[in-house]
């Protein structure tokens, strides 16, 4: 088995913008140097408000297993309240990472022989100037704090790219605010 | 080595009378026009000839008179059809026989 | 440039860089974002071109039809039962001899109905007489769609560039996006063989007698069977067009140089997996944990599938052990349509080897890395004792 690959699950909902912060995730990193990067949503049919899942996996490599992620080193949990209905941490591996927007404490959070990274993504965008709901540039900042994958700076880059024409500077902001303010706890 | 031409063959032809072969043998209604009633013969200039427009074998001439050419001629009746004065009629190419007899 | 985008978005790019002017397409999964994208192109004033938008997959290829019989370069893009419903009009395009490109998404065919991945639907299509050039990531489908465009113009005949619905289609991977004067180069404009044109009246493809006959203009016409006759010369022709064509565009580009079978660790291998599309990819992994554990194995993947390139089949597998063959389709009743061609091309070598067949992933079941371990090592165990009968994998009956 490769064990060249990092892989990222990202847990969200239909219209939440999971697949675009992964998107954005897979460019920063590919500009970092990771030369495999694929990203793989959830296939077939979506519903707005739905669970969903995105698989990211990033190596040095190129990479050529384009099956959903079953064993990932990290989970991202864009909404606490799909706690309640998704095991996101199905198959993670031992020590792995849950990056989750809530809006509770890091101690309010277990996940058993997991590390936790929480960040109240949902407030921290709106103190940015975004509408109230968007969240996954925020989410993009708190990731960057947990992980140490990807320089925040070069995610902000990538973020901007992204957002050109939809107020890149405040989305920015927002994944700013958020890796200042992410903490992290667990195991 | 030449390099080989490709699609040498494809169904081509060139529209025009006998493209279709001997269609003239096909005939069963024979169309005839009414001189007194086409429109490029009473006006005695070049005018509508839509029975030469339409006609799918190019058999009926852009003259005054349209003149159209049996040999090729397959008797499917568009330019009757198509003849805003009426003037054209198709014909039971056995009546004249009938009325030989 | 790089970019990181899905595959249906490398395939609208490829047709945006080779200028494609009538674009007619009918929305179906998974190779809807490819016509919105195109549309956007379209719209935004990035892409020269127009798009008609019809009521029908039929209407489409009707649309291409007409579109490049009037001497444009045309596109369409479909997938599964959408490529079936255009089937009448595939063979008139190809007899008609137009150099229309098509995308297809494989998807699996209904009934029952299935959104996911298979490939059924151009396999199916295989004796039409399109091209049908297969892809396992997004840069060979953009380099492929802009080949397609200078092969199908080069020989008069129509493309196919195929790629596995979702697996390719909506994921995300990044590739280089070639730069516009550089295709430009590679890709010349237009300059069809025949087309309607009011300064030289002609009929096409109007009823052809069984026999030859006199034309009007003096020349015995073809009858059907003459015409059609060239049409198999032509395509078999077009494998060294083919060949040619990729060496230019490596010589440009810097990619490409395995037109009609892609190999990974055959050189020295004993046994070879073989499959068309992305799986060829995915079993690259597998083969290397084989290699680990001793068996000499590679993995092949058969880029073009129509015409069917038997000599390099015969030259990457003559003296092998054994072939496995992988397929997410099968000829119904008979066997998969790829082992068939594959034992076909094998009757004409001099050092036969075994050949396996294995049917898997048929509507988007997922192929595990487990199963196909198994299959491989059940195939390299006793490779004598297998059977003329494809065996399915992942089936919970």
């Amino acid at each position: 088995m490769r064990t060249d690959i990092i892989e990222i699950r990202w847990h969200g909902r239909g219209g939440q913008g999971a697949i675009t912060a992964a998107k954005i995730v897979a460019n920063a990193a590919f500009v970092s140097g990771y030369k495999g990067v694929v990203m793989t949503p959830t296939f077939g049919t979506e519903r707005r408000g739905a669970a969903i899942f995105t698989s990211l996996k990033i190596s040095k490599n190129k990479i050529y297993d384009l099956s959903p992620i079953a064993t990932p080193d990290m989970v991202i949990v864009l909404d606490h309240t799909l706690l309640e209905e998704v095991d996101v941490t199905a198959g993670l591996k031992e020590n792995g990472l849950v990056v989750l927007n809530g809006p509770k404490p890091v101690s309010e959070y277990t996940f058993k022989g997991m590390k936790v990274a929480v960040s109240d993504i949902t407030t921290h965008s709106v103190e940015a100037g975004l509408p109230p709901g968007i969240i996954n540039s925020g989410i993009i900042g708190a990731f960057s704090k947990a992980s140490g994958l990807v320089d925040i700076d070069v995610l902000i880059d990538a973020i901007e790219k992204e957002f050109s024409t939809k107020r890149p500077e405040l989305n920015s902001k927002a994944a700013q605010i958020a890796y200042d303010n992410t903490a992290i706890g667990g195991m | 080595m030449a390099p080989k031409e490709f699609c040498k063959m494809i169904s081509r032809s060139k529209p025009g009378p006998g493209d279709g072969g001997n269609t003239g043998s096909w005939r069963v209604l024979r169309p005839v026009i009414d001189l007194k009633a086409c429109i490029p013969v009473k006006m005695n200039k070049e005018a509508c000839f839509n029975c030469w427009l339409y006609c799918p074998d190019s058999v009926v001439s852009k003259t005054i008179p349209p003149v159209i050419n049996f040999e090729y001629c397959k008797g499917c009746g568009i330019c009757a059809e198509e003849c805003p004065a009426g003037a054209i009629t198709m014909v039971n190419e056995a009546t004249p026989i009938e009325e030989d007899k | 440039m790089h970019i990181i985008e899905s595959g249906n978005v490398a395939a609208a790019t490829g047709v945006k860089l080779s200028r494609a002017q009538v674009i007619a397409a009918y929305p179906i999964t998974p190779q809807t974002p490819l016509t919105e994208k195109l549309s956007e192109f379209v719209e935004g004033g990035e892409l020269d071109a127009q798009y008609i938008p019809v009521e029908s997959e039929h209407s489409a290829m009707g649309v291409c039809i007409a579109a490049s019989t009037a001497g444009t370069r045309a596109f369409t893009a479909t997938s599964a039962n959408g490529l079936l419903y255009m089937n009448e009009q595939l063979h008139w395009a190809v007899g008609a001899r137009l150099p229309i490109v098509m995308c297809v998404a494989n998807r699996g065919i209904g009934a029952p109905w299935t959104v996911w991945n298979d490939q059924q639907d151009t396999i199916a299509q295989r004796d039409v007489g399109w091209i049908q050039i297969y892809c396992n990531d997004h840069q060979q489908i953009i380099d492929s769609v802009i080949k397609a465009f200078r092969l199908a113009q080069s020989v008069s005949i129509p493309v196919m560039v195929c790629y596995d619905g979702y697996l390719l289609s909506h994921t995300y991977m990044p590739f280089d996006q070639p730069e516009q004067s550089k295709v430009d180069t590679f890709l010349p404009k237009f300059a069809p063989t025949h087309f309607l044109n009011p300064d030289d009246p002609a009929n096409f493809n109007t009823v052809t007698l069984p026999d030859v006959r006199p034309g009007l203009d003096g020349k015995m016409a073809p009858g059907y069977i003459e015409i059609r006759h060239n049409l198999q010369e032509d395509l078999r022709a077009s494998l060294d067009v083919y060949e040619e064509i990729d060496t230019a565009f490596a010589k440009d580009f810097g990619r490409g140089g395995n037109p009609f079978v892609e190999q990974y660790k055959c050189e020295d291998a004993d046994f070879v997996a073989v499959c068309i599309g992305s799986l060829s990819y995915q079993l690259r992994d597998v083969i290397d944990i084989m290699r680990d554990n001793g068996v000499k194995i590679g993995v092949m993947g058969v880029q073009m599938y129509r015409p069917f390139p038997n000599q390099a089949i015969i030259a990457a597998l003559d003296g092998k052990k054994c072939a496995i063959v992988f397929e997410k389709a099968l000829s119904y009743g008979n066997q998969g349509a790829l082992y068939a061609d594959i034992k076909s091309a094998l009757y004409n070598s001099k050092d036969k080897p075994l050949v396996h067949n294995y049917i898997l992933g048929l509507g988007g079941r997922e192929i595990k890395t487990r199963h196909l371990l198994d299959a491989l090592n059940e195939s390299c165990t006793a490779p004598e004792t297998f059977g003329d009968s494809p065996r399915w994998i992942g089936l919970k009956l």
